[in-house]
C-alpha cells in the first residue's frame, strides 16, 4: 500500500474521531472518540517517519503516543466513574448545568 | 497490497461502529477491533515493536479498563440530541478533513530522504530519553487513574451523590 492511501485512511480516522468528540453526549463515548482520533495520529506518525526516511523516530514517537493515549483513557474513565457516582449521570449537557 | 486495503477498510468500519453503537460495551469491543487492526497495519508497515505494544496495551489493557468502567458506571440511554447539532458537526469535520488533505498534498510530492539508518532501541533509549522519562511519569499517573476507577465514594459524599442522582433524573425528565 502506498503512503497516499495510508494518509487517506489516517484523515478518515481523524474525521471520525473529531465527529465523535463533537456529537457524543455520553462521557465514555467521548473517550472512545478520543481513542479513535489518537489511532489516526499514531498511524500518521509512523507514515511520517517513513516519508522522512527515519522510521525509527516515527516509531519512537508513536510509542510515546500509545502510553499517553492509554493514560488519557484511564484518567478519563476514572473521571467518568466518579462523575457517575457523584451526579448519577454521564450526560455532558446535564453535567454542565448541575450544581452541587 | 490487497490485504492492507482490507485491513484499512476494516479499521474504518470498526471506528465508525465504535462511535455509532448505542451500547457502550459494544463500542468498547469495536474499539478493541480497531486497535487490533491498527496493530496489524503497523506490523505490515515495518514497525513490529510498536505493533506489539499497541496490540497488548491498546487492544488489551484499554479494553479491559473500558469494560471494567462500563460495568461500574452502567449503561445509560443517550438518544437525546447532541450538544453540537449534527449538521454543524459534519460541516466542521468536512472542513478539518479538507484542510488535512490539503496539507498532506505537499508531503506526497516529497522524495523519501535517505538518511543513515538507526536502530529503534538507539533512538528510544538515547536520542529520545526525555520521552522515556515522560512515559514513566505518565505510567504513575495511570496507576493513580486506576485507583480513581476503583475508589469507593466517601461516606460524607453519599448524600451529595443521592442528591446528584435526583437532579440528574430531573434533568432527564426536563429533556
Amino acid at each position: 500500500m502506498d503512503i497516499s492511501s495510508l494518509l487517506l485512511a489516517v484523515i478518515c480516522l481523524l474525521g471520525i474521531g473529531i465527529y465523535a468528540v463533537l456529537v457524543a453526549r455520553n462521557l465514555i463515548k467521548v473517550i472512545v472518540g478520543l481513542q479513535v482520533l489518537v489511532k489516526g495520529a499514531m498511524l500518521a506518525l509512523i507514515a511520517a517517519g517513513q516519508i522522512a526516511g527515519q522510521p525509527e523516530v516515527g516509531e519512537s514517537l508513536a510509542l510515546t503516543v500509545i502510553v499517553a493515549d492509554t493514560i488519557v483513557a484511564v484518567v478519563g474513565l476514572a473521571l467518568a466513574v466518579q462523575v457517575r457516582r457523584r451526579f448519577g449521570t454521564l450526560d455532558i449537557k446535564a453535567l454542565s448545568t448541575l450544581r452541587r | 497490497m490487497f490485504v492492507q486495503i482490507l485491513i484499512v477498510a476494516g479499521l474504518l468500519v470498526c471506528a465508525v461502529q465504535a462511535i455509532r453503537s448505542k451500547r457502550l460495551l459494544l463500542s468498547a469491543l469495536w474499539l478493541a477491533g480497531a486497535s487490533a487492526l491498527v496493530a496489524l497495519e503497523m506490523y505490515l508497515l515495518g514497525a513490529p515493536e510498536v505493533a506489539v505494544i499497541e496490540l497488548s496495551v491498546g487492544a488489551g489493557l484499554v479494553t479491559v479498563l473500558f469494560v471494567f468502567a462500563i460495568n461500574i458506571a452502567g449503561e445509560e440511554d443517550m438518544s437525546a440530541l447532541p450538544v453540537v447539532p449534527r449538521p454543524m458537526a459534519r460541516i466542521f469535520v468536512l472542513i478539518s478533513v479538507v484542510l488535512l488533505a490539503w496539507m498532506n498534498l505537499e508531503v506526497l510530492g516529497l522524495q523519501v530522504a535517505v538518511i543513515e539508518p538507526l536502530y529503534f532501541k538507539t533512538v528510544l533509549w538515547q536520542n529520545r530519553l526525555l520521552d522515556v522519562y515522560l512515559q514513566m511519569v505518565l505510567i504513575f499517573t495511570g496507576v493513580l487513574g486506576v485507583l480513581g476507577i476503583m475508589a469507593e465514594p466517601h461516606p460524607s459524599s453519599r448524600r451529595t451523590a443521592e442528591h446528584g442522582q435526583h437532579a440528574g433524573l430531573e434533568a432527564k425528565e426536563q429533556r
